[in-house]
């Protein structure tokens, strides 16, 4: 009954790793649309607009993200859509991804000097010019570093989808390990691999942010 | 070049007759600090204003409600007799034709020279960008750095850097010029070339609202001179009438700080 770990269990949980990274490609894609719509919002003259971004942020940075995993899973289900862990996985991480990054984002809008905007409005600059042109390349300059380290988040953040049984390495590692019954190796391996995709991140993170203090230092 | 002078318009005629700035009655608050007090004030076209008084008295709050960096809750304010206190669209109008200069300059840091001053003829006028880059090579000539073209705002010092600003705000070919407090960031041996480039600008008849404390340049330049304190205007006059015989207490008093030391 208890299969051994050998190279078919290997592949089975290394061939995970795509979906770990299609489900992280996704999250932060989606992501990155709402958390600029979400840093906008935040940093709009418009008060309604603001609450509005600022209770959606207070929401889901006050639960965990394991419970609004569930809550879409099932919640999608109440509505009509069937079953469905990857949907489930991608809009739960999706919105998560937004939340953050439209606070991190809305930080590096805020830490580009007022003045800035003063001479985009003097020059009769409009709202779109202003922040393309202006604002947001600047603001881009200092959050690539908080940006790529909210990747790495992400990244072992997909782990949670492996509760709603989407097929990721983690869920993987738990399929081999109710076969081989090899936890530490199993897990061993799963760690690893999560090594192996973050930390290279981490160091690029780094990096960035020491090239960031240096570049502002002058 | 042309489309740029164009954007002006037949509405020139019809407001020929206006004085460059109205201002009627305005009073502002930052919350309960009563920053503008019942402020009256009108400019002619071609007219050089130089408004002086100490820190907090008002003077930059004055000149940032002429093209609504700073909003006003009591009054009314005209910019070419377009009524800037009616609503947005007229903002956007005002703030086309009115150039200003900051006293942190204010340069775009990630673009060159070049495409900072003409990043808003092409998108705010419509301009092509070669009509544009044209328009900013003659202006980065008139305020004689037409070299730095290429370079970025950093590697510039500051009484460059300051003269880019006004070749930016040239290229949109304004009417009316505010200044705030040009060079009060700059190294002293940078102020004069700064000033100098002004000067310049006042003899073609460039109507202008300079905040400043450089009194020679008032002197000089301005054909009057305002003095504001406490949210005030508190004196206005010529500047000979202005240094010589200054009528009020707080006026004396404040000339007498900035030429004592």
């Amino acid at each position: 009954m208890i299969r051994p770990f050998g190279i078919n269990e290997f592949l089975f949980i290394l061939f995970a790793v795509q979906w770990t990274l299609a489900l992280s490609v996704v999250a932060f894609t989606g992501g990155a649309v709402g958390g600029l719509l979400i840093a906008l919002a935040r940093v709009s003259k418009v008060a309604p607009l603001r609450y509005a971004a600022l209770g959606f942020i207070r929401l889901f940075q006050g639960t965990p993200l394991l419970m609004q995993l569930f809550l879409v899973f099932f919640g999608l289900n109440i509505f009509g859509v069937g079953i469905n862990p990857w949907l489930a996985a991608a809009i739960a991480l999706t919105l998560h991804a937004s939340v953050f990054l439209g606070e991190i984002w809305r930080g590096c809008i805020q830490a580009v000097p007022v003045g800035q905007s003063e001479a985009s409005w003097a020059l009769g600059l409009r709202y779109y010019d202003r922040m393309k042109s202006i604002v947001l390349p600047q603001a881009a300059k200092i959050a690539v570093a908080p940006t790529v380290g909210f990747l790495v988040q992400l990244i072992k953040g997909t782990s949670l989808a492996s509760i709603i049984g989407f097929v990721e390495m983690t869920r993987a590692g738990q399929i081999i390990n109710n076969a081989t019954f090899d936890p530490f190796t199993v897990f061993g391996l799963v760690a690893a691999l999560y090594f192996i995709l973050c930390w290279p991140l981490s160091i690029l993170a780094r990096r960035m942010e020491r090239r960031f203090a240096v570049a502002t230092r002058r | 070049m042309n489309a740029i002078s164009e954007a002006h318009g037949p509405g020139d005629v019809a407001r020929a007759g206006m004085p460059a700035v109205q201002m009627e009655g305005v009073d502002k608050w930052y919350d309960k600090f009563h920053a503008l007090k019942n402020i009256d004030l009108e400019v002619a076209r071609g007219e050089k204003i130089v408004i002086c008084g100490p820190s907090g008295s008002g003077k930059s709050t004055l000149i940032r409600c002429i093209n609504q960096l700073e909003s006003v809750q009591k009054g009314r304010i005209f910019v070419d007799g377009i009524e800037l206190t009616a609503g947005p669209k007229n903002v956007e109008q005002v703030r086309r034709d009115v150039g200003m200069v900051f006293q942190q300059f204010n340069l775009f840091p990630h673009m060159t020279v070049l495409e900072n001053c003409t990043l808003a003829p092409v998108k705010v006028r419509g301009a092509s960008k070669a009509e544009a880059e044209t328009t900013a090579r003659k202006y980065l000539e008139r305020v004689h750095i037409p070299e730095q073209a290429e370079k970025y705002p950093a590697q510039l010092s500051g009484g460059q850097q300051q003269r880019v600003a006004i070749a930016r705000a040239l290229c949109m070919n304004p009417k009316i010029m505010l200044f705030d407090e040009p060079t009060s960031a700059l190294d002293p041996e940078m102020v004069k070339e700064v000033l100098d480039t002004m000067i310049d600008l006042a003899e073609e008849g460039m109507t202008m609202l300079v905040v400043t404390h450089e009194m020679g340049f008032a002197r000089q330049v301005a054909d009057r001179v305002i003095f504001m304190d406490k949210g005030e205007i508190v004196e206005t006059g010529n500047p000979k009438e202005f240094f010589a015989n200054p009528r009020h207490e707080r006026t004396r008093n404040f000339l007498g700080q900035i030429s004592g030391h």
